[in-house]
């Protein structure tokens, strides 16, 4: 209490101005802090609105030609927009703000030790146009014709004629969405990466660094430097779309195939971006929680190097079947089995870390576990994907499907409850009830691999995705078929009923939690040396960094941990 | 901390470049893959499709030469007002900086009279392949100038006063990097056939 | 944050009047009925002058080594998308496929131009 008290007295300190009034404090703030809630609370919402869309087309392929209560009759053509929106919500508008931004914003400038971000009205800025953004997508499910249903990757001819897509209006906002969200992040990703080469407490030496905000700055430099190209071919497809250019339209000159270039160019690179930082949460949880020094700092570091050079050359795995030259498959076919060796280093890292740990099996322990094993999964089944041999019979089937599920989920999922339940008492104060983040984690992850183990095995069977009703197959609409696709429905209204609790526990933890200390869990990084929530300005004095982020288990002192700021 | 103080964050230089500097080299590496991207996919179908050469006949290489002129020269103005800047002129740096917008305003005034010339002539973006680059590419760019010219006028307010004079030396660097791309666009554009 | 020059100024007007030299160069170049002149005249130049432009205007070669080295990495996976993408789409046809339509645009293209002159 005596510690809460001194830091209660810092905080006076800082207060040299009015408090400013609810808008100025919680709209139009230039805090780090204020900025991340706001990047976390919208991505949480688009999280609650795409599981609502997985919901709608799940009950669809469970139950064929049903009401779907809450929704309606799902039509062809509102699958379509249904499945697209989903996929575009989950990526764009889940894991990149809460990855990336939220964490980023929130833990950069604490655990590199300084006051807010280097520009905090670009900031400001980046997640203004963030906003703006989600609403134009979000608007676009009421122009006429719906939301785009042209697929997440928006290939031509399919996106660019009206007459093909029957969404004219809805696939131009979707492009415009897309766009003002890649400038948000430019503008952000720009500013972490300036901040923590610039603004690093005195000290801290490049590896001192926590390995989270060095993923995350590895993912924002690998986000900026891949959707460059993308942004080229967004404005030729909003062109083709809008002006009647024919850059995707073979018949006058154009080729469809550079949009799919230019659109995995990008897209690959971002399954990296995405998993980085999802690293990163788990790298600094399992250190905490098994006592022990992260093992391989620095083969951590360089495999993660190593992934992100690697991503900018594996792209065309992604069109294996769209008619790439043969021979081009076989290089890619090669770098995309050479990625998986640093991405199954670093997994290797994290086993070799828990290896002789005193491991407390908190929840955000469990949540970091729960990531390494289902995200093995994921790469597992990708080694089949990526050889352009099987690829040609498993792509677009639902084995694929299932594929990107087991390593997205981990990602944009898992790894956030991992890192929401581990930063949770310092953004808010207070712990999360622990038995219900129990329960809520074994309620998600059971469900999930009863979601997605079924599809493994329809899509092997021939189950092509993007299909809207398989009772016109007659091999796919056999008993044993259907009988998956219900089991896999069934099992995601349960996990979606699991997540109940998940924000039950939030809101009522946010103000009826039990009051975390300073450092709750005993850890070692900078932003645990700061009263929790941390106040405006973060440090009452800015600290000196001594040595690295892991000291964990030391025998010969009395704490087993050594604070980073601490001299001696 | 009010909205115009400078965080601490802001101040500190651990790789030895200034903060505003260092932020403006990573806005110009962005920039590059954003042209590189447009730019190779000109390049592909320029050299997959002889056909357009007919097209780019009809592009007026006087007026693009002008223009690369009045870039260049707006280009050592830039630098000439962050020479201004170092010896802690600010009005002549200021004044060295409207200059150099007034290049970005004749630059655009040029590229408004060749275009509509060329739509005049019947040359609109849907014309076929080498149109729809030529405006697409052009114009990109040509974005570009005006917002350099919008952000060099707001810089140059501040100069006159003799205050942030650091920004001087930054919109320059992305002036530069804007001239280097015309450089390059010039004989894609105009000379290539 | 300190105004102090980082850099040494060279001349630059004198710098600025080899560009313009350049420039007059690679127009003179264009009239040439050469194509390998035009060419050379055009793209080597304009190497030139970028370099120009890069060394003496935003002193890249006295910055901190690693701004030149983001600078040609960016570069790079540009080089890096033109070679992945490259086989696909400038050319027309390959290994077990062709591309008939481009083939077509540009047959009627050539048509179209020869008819034209």
């Amino acid at each position: 209490m005596s510690e809460q008290m001194q830091h209660a007295g810092h905080e006076q300190a800082g207060q040299d101005h009015a408090e400013p009034g609810f808008f100025l404090k919680y709209c139009w703030s230039t805090d780090h802090k204020i900025i991340a809630m706001q990047y976390l609370f919208t991505g949480m919402l688009m999280a609650v609105i795409g599981g609502f869309l997985a919901y709608v087309f799940r009950m669809q392929l469970g139950f064929p030609n049903h009401s779907v209560p809450g929704f309606g009759l799902v039509t062809p053509g509102r699958y379509n927009a249904v499945v697209t929106m989903h996929g575009t919500i989950m990526i764009f508008w889940v894991a990149m703000p809460v990855l990336i931004a939220a964490f980023g914003n929130f833990l950069i400038p604490l655990m590199i030790g300084c006051d807010d971000m280097a520009f905090p009205r670009i900031n400001r800025l980046s997640y203004q146009i963030f906003l703006l953004s989600a609403i134009v997508l979000l608007v676009s499910f009421a122009v006429k014709g719906g939301a785009f249903g042209g697929a997440w990757t928006a290939y031509p001819p399919l996106s660019s004629n009206g007459a093909y897509n029957l969404t004219p209006l809805g696939a131009v906002l979707w492009l415009l969405a897309v766009a003002l969200e890649f400038v948000a992040f430019l503008l952000g990703g720009i500013n972490f990466t300036v901040t923590v080469m610039n603004s690093r407490a005195p000290g801290m030496k490049m590896f001192d660094i926590p390995i989270l905000i060095w993923m995350i700055v590895l993912a924002t430099v690998i986000f900026m430097a891949s959707a460059g190209p993308l942004i080229a071919g967004a404005v030729m497809l909003l062109f083709d779309q809008t002006l009647a250019t024919g850059f995707y339209d073979p018949q006058r000159g154009g080729d469809p195939l550079l949009w799919q270039h230019l659109f995995w160019f990008f897209g690959h690179p971002e399954v990296y971006v995405v998993l980085l930082p999802a690293m990163g949460i788990v790298a600094e949880i399992i250190a905490v929680f098994a006592r022990k020094k992260l093992f391989g700092y620095k083969s951590m570091l360089y495999s993660t190097w190593g992934v992100g050079i690697l991503s900018f050359v594996v792209w065309a795995h992604h069109q294996f079947v769209a008619g790439i030259d043969p021979r081009m498959a076989n290089v890619f076919t090669v770098t995309t089995l050479l990625i998986s060796i640093p991405v199954a280093e670093l997994v290797f890292l994290y086993i070799a870390t828990l290896y002789g740990g005193s491991i407390r099996l908190d929840t955000p322990m469990l949540w970091a576990l729960g990531f390494m094993a289902e995200f093995l999964i994921g790469g597992v089944t990708g080694i089949f994907l990526g050889s352009s041999g099987t690829d040609i019979y498993l792509h677009d089937t639902y084995f694929l499907v299932a594929h990107f599920h087991y390593t997205f989920v981990p990602i944009a999922i898992i790894s956030v409850f991992a890192g929401i339940t581990f930063w949770f008492p310092k953004m808010f104060g207070r712990m999360m009830n622990e038995t219900l983040g129990k329960i809520h984690f074994w309620g998600t992850v059971i469900p999930f691999n009863v979601i997605f183990i079924p599809l493994f095995i329809t899509g092997a069977a021939g189950d092509q995705r993007r299909i809207y009703s398989y009772a016109q197959f007659a091999e796919q609409s056999r008993p044993a078929l259907q009988h998956l696709r219900t089991t896999s429905t069934i099992a995601l209204l349960v996990m979606l009923a699991f997540q109940l609790i998940f924000i039950f526990n939030f809101f009522w933890s946010m103000w009826n939690g039990k009051r975390a200390g300073d450092n709750p869990w005993r850890s070692t990084t900078l932003e645990w040396t700061v009263p929790s929530p941390p106040p405006h300005g973060n440090f009452a004095e800015l600290p000196t960094v001594y040595r690295g982020p892991y000291e964990y288990g030391l025998p010969g002192r009395a704490d087993d941990y050594w604070p980073q700021n601490a001299p001696n | 901390m009010s909205a115009t103080a400078k965080p601490i964050a802001n101040t500190r230089s651990v790789t030895g470049i200034p903060t505003a500097r260092l932020i403006t080299w990573w806005v110009i590496a962005s920039e590059i893959v954003i042209f590189g991207g447009l730019l190779t996919a000109y390049i592909m179908h320029r050299l997959g499709h002889p056909e357009w050469a007919a097209s780019a006949a009809h592009t007026n290489t006087w007026a693009g030469a002008i223009n690369t002129f009045v870039l260049l020269t707006s280009s050592l103005c830039a630098v000439l007002a962050h020479k201004a800047a170092d010896a802690q002129d600010g009005p002549r740096a200021a004044r060295l900086l409207r200059l150099t917008a007034l290049g970005g305003v004749i630059f655009l005034a040029i590229k408004g009279f060749e275009w509509t010339t060329d739509i005049r002539e019947g040359f609109v973006i849907s014309s076929g392949g080498f149109w729809s680059y030529y405006y697409t590419l052009a114009g990109l760019h040509g974005l570009h100038v005006l917002a350099g010219a919008v952000i060099m006028l707001i810089v140059a307010a501040d100069a006159a006063k003799n205050r942030e004079l650091q920004r001087v030396e930054c919109i320059g660097l992305y002036w530069h990097f804007v001239d280097i791309v015309w450089i390059f666009l010039f004989p894609l554009l105009y000379i290539a056939r | 944050m300190t105004n102090e020059s980082h850099v040494h100024h060279p001349n630059y007007v004198k710098i600025w009047a080899v560009l313009v030299a350049l420039l007059v160069i690679s127009v003179a170049g264009s009239l040439s009925s050469m194509r390998a002149v035009v060419l050379v005249a055009a793209f080597g130049v304009a190497i030139v002058k970028a370099y120009l432009v890069a060394k003496n205007f935003m002193h890249v070669t006295v910055e901190k080594r690693w701004v030149p080295y983001l600078l040609v990495a960016m570069i790079a996976f540009v080089v890096i998308l033109f070679a992945g993408v490259a086989p696909d789409v400038m050319r027309h046809s390959g290994l077990h496929w062709s591309n008939d339509a481009a083939k077509q645009a540009v047959e009627t293209g050539m048509k179209a131009a020869t008819k034209h002159e």
